[in-house]
Formats: C-alpha cells, sequence, structure tokens
C-alpha cells in the first residue's frame, strides 16, 4: 500500500491539493525510553510535486514537520490532470503516488 | 580460455566504471537538501544561512494562520498564503524550536503561493512565515502557546 493518500480538486483554474503522508518523522533528538538509546533521526527530506509532467512545487521538510505529514498547497490547473507526489527521506526510502484530479 | 576470462572481467570492470557516476549524481540530488541550514540553532544565523541577508520586512500580504493555542505540540497546524505576485519561495521558522527552520516551500510558476501542513513545536514560540518575491523577503509573525511540548519523548 502506498504511504501517500492524496485528494485533489479543482475550483475556477485553481487545483487545491491534500496529502497525508505515512512516515514517523523521528528527530533524532528522542531517547527510547526502555533502552535509554537514542532514537535514529527518520524524517521526510524532500517531497516533490508535478501536474502532467511539470513541476508544480518541491519542499524540504526538517524534522520539525509533524509525524504522518499533512500537506496542502494549490496550483492553477484543470480537471484530469496527472498529478504526481513523491517523497524521499533522510534513509533513502521513497515513494510516489499518482492521480487524476478531480 | 584464460584470455577470454580476462576479458569478460575488465567488461565487468568498464561497466561498474560507467555505472558509478549514476551513483555519484543520485547523491548528489540528496545534497538539495540544504542540511546546514537546516541545523542552525540561532533564528537570525537560520534567516541569514537560507537567504545569504536578514532584510526582512514585516508584511500584511502574507498571511500566516496559526493557532493562538495549540494544545498539542507534536501537531501544530499551520497556513501560510500571500497576495504578492512572483512568489519564488515560503519559508517557515519556529524561533524557539532546537533548529528554527522547520520547511521550505520552493514554487514554480504553476503553483499558488497557499500552503499548509502541521509541526512540531518544544515550546511556546514565535512563529515565522517569510515569503520571497522578486528579491526581497516579506514575514508574517505570531506567537502560539504550546502548553504540551512536541519534541520530549
Amino acid at each position: 500500500m502506498s504511504t501517500i493518500k492524496m485528494r485533489s480538486k479543482e475550483s475556477n483554474g485553481v487545483v487545491t491539493v491534500k496529502a497525508l503522508i505515512k512516515h514517523p518523522m523521528e528527530t533524532g533528538a528522542r531517547k527510547n525510553k526502555k533502552t535509554g538509546d537514542m532514537i535514529p533521526a527518520h524524517f521526510i527530506q524532500e517531497v516533490h510535486s508535478k501536474a502532467n509532467g511539470k513541476d508544480v512545487i518541491t519542499i524540504h521538510w526538517g524534522p520539525a514537520v509533524s509525524k504522518n505529514p499533512y500537506l496542502t498547497f494549490k496550483y492553477k490547473g484543470a480537471k484530469g490532470d496527472a498529478l504526481e507526489i513523491s517523497w524521499v527521506d533522510n534513509q533513502g526510502n521513497r515513494d510516489t503516488k499518482t492521480g487524476k484530479v478531480k | 580460455m584464460k584470455r577470454r576470462n580476462f576479458m569478460k572481467n575488465s567488461m565487468l570492470f568498464a561497466a561498474a566504471l560507467t555505472a558509478l557516476p549514476a551513483v555519484l549524481y543520485t547523491k548528489q540530488t540528496y545534497a538539495a537538501w540544504p542540511k546546514k541550514s537546516f541545523d542552525i540553532k540561532d533564528l537570525t544565523d537560520s534567516v541569514k544561512s537560507v537567504y545569504g541577508h536578514n532584510n526582512l520586512e514585516e508584511s500584511s500580504k502574507v498571511k500566516l494562520k496559526a493557532p493562538s493555542i495549540a494544545e498539542n505540540g507534536a501537531i501544530v497546524p499551520i497556513n501560510v498564503s500571500t497576495t504578492l505576485e512572483d512568489v519564488d519561495s515560503i519559508m517557515i521558522f519556529v524561533e524557539n524550536n532546537p533548529q528554527p527552520l522547520s520547511s521550505g516551500y520552493q514554487l514554480t510558476k504553476l503553483a499558488e503561493p497557499s500552503i499548509g501542513t502541521r509541526l512540531k513545536m518544544g515550546k511556546t514560540s514565535n512563529v515565522m512565515a517569510a515569503v520571497k518575491s522578486g528579491d526581497k523577503i516579506y514575514t508574517s509573525t505570531q506567537e502560539v502557546k504550546v502548553t504540551i511540548g512536541g519534541c520530549g519523548g
């Protein structure tokens, strides 16, 4: 299952995109309470979105973004646009989701 | 037969060499994430590392929507939008977090200058949204009171 949930809606030539990504977003500053060991940093660094193959937004996230991050943005587009959202985290994991604008 | 093996091995080696730049290239794209800016612990230094200067201008055209009291510092909803034209980027700084720079949004011509996300906040702090429009940086600041921190265990 994809880690990305994406919704998009067009109104008056502007598409509003909402996305939820499943990710722990560990800062690297927390301790495991049982063992006392530091939990290694694990967070999404880059999120990228394209519409019909054209770049819309490039996002850089730090560890201060909440767990299971939520994101919303808007762009000039139309119904039926092929929308793509992808992310890369600091451990090199990545995921991509594509969909059509409603 | 030996010669054939040698040829085969050297071919493999050559293939590995050509594959190597591809690996280096993907590493470089990760480096686009500005680690240095995200590591800085002081707001003024952080702003300077992002823009190269500290010439900020408070503007009512930058709309920052954040709760005045956040019950849970682990999830503080932040929305930034602006009526300014030609917006290059939107950055969100949280002054009292261990590292003030929380996130940055690089917009293309297609994007509308309106973004939203949820941030972690360790304690009560000023949240500053900075919008780069043309060569100038416009900001809007609001205090968010945090009753339970989001950075500890």
